[in-house]
């Protein structure tokens, strides 16, 4: 069983289901959060990995709206293997991010913020993607397997 | 506009947190409660989160504030019942909750309060509450 943890590189990875929702104010953030468990109820995934996920959610979605005065999320019920899990995105047409390097540091913050953000958003999910273009925006993945 | 009552009990405030909290709803709750803190002389607040679901470093933040808050105006605060998904998810965010009391229960959490108030305030004696020093 233990074995086949790694080869889950090379399966690939499908989509059963997607929703758009756009967050654009702070009262945005909690129907969002619903909407994130509702998901991850739905697959079955532990109360913990649920809580990590809405908490990381939450941290990504509170990014988006302090730097980027808001963005575009979708959230995915994605399979790979016999794995199910949830795949979050979060684009934004902010200034970006020049030095993502360092944004990813803990206690690294431009914003009046603990500067936990990313480092610790990360730490919560089981794959991270962050690609950035000065001057155009900002493009977050994540992704949180129901068992890991 | 929703509001998170504050209630007084002696000399303590007790907050009960039973829904989700958006950020405009939090920072408000900060403000009153150092206001009620100064308003009423409280040297204690207890907040009680066993229901809230998800805290992120936003309201990490603002118990953090609180409890710092209030402790500048002379009142300890403790946070109780924390579910066991939050804490695990608020040491992995790295957000350990520093300087701020926790107590596993209401009960617990009062207990806590009153003998912080006894240990720095020796006025308090007289009300015979001093029972809990030695009950240790």
């Amino acid at each position: 069983m233990e074995k086949n943890r790694m080869p889950m590189a090379n399966t690939p990875t499908t989509v059963l289901n997607k929703d758009k929702m756009s967050v654009f104010k702070e009262q945005d953030v909690v129907p969002f959060r619903n909407r994130v468990k509702e998901y991850a109820t739905k697959i079955g995934m532990g109360l913990v990995n649920q809580t990590k996920l809405i908490t990381a959610a939450s941290e990504l979605v509170r990014n988006m709206l302090r730097y980027a005065e808001g963005g575009d999320t979708l959230i995915e019920v994605i399979s790979k293997g016999r794995e199910n899990g949830i795949r979050l995105t979060f684009a934004d047409k902010g200034p970006g991010i020049a030095n993502i390097e360092q944004a990813m540091k803990d206690g690294f913050s431009t914003g009046k913020s603990l500067g936990l953000g990313l480092p610790g958003t990360k730490r919560l999910v089981s794959e991270f993607d962050i690609k950035s273009i000065v001057g155009k925006g900002t493009t977050v993945t994540v992704v949180k397997w129901k068992n890991g | 506009m929703e509001k998170i009552p504050i209630l007084r009990m002696g000399q303590f405030l007790l907050v009960t947190i039973q829904i989700d909290l958006y950020d405009r709803l939090a920072l408000n709750l900060e403000a009153d409660l150092v206001q009620m803190v100064s308003k009423t002389g409280a040297r204690g607040v207890l907040i009680d989160i066993s229901v809230v679901s998800i805290v992120d470093s936003f309201m990490g933040r603002i118990i953090g504030n609180i409890a710092n808050m209030s402790k500048i105006m002379d009142a300890e605060t403790v946070v109780v019942g924390m579910q066991p998904a939050v804490a695990i998810t608020l040491i992995e965010l790295g957000l350990p909750l520093t300087g701020v009391h926790t107590a596993l229960d209401v009960e617990r959490g009062m207990e806590l309060l009153r003998k912080k108030i006894l240990v720095d305030g020796e006025e308090q004696d007289a009300d015979g509450e001093y029972a809990y020093d030695s009950a240790e």
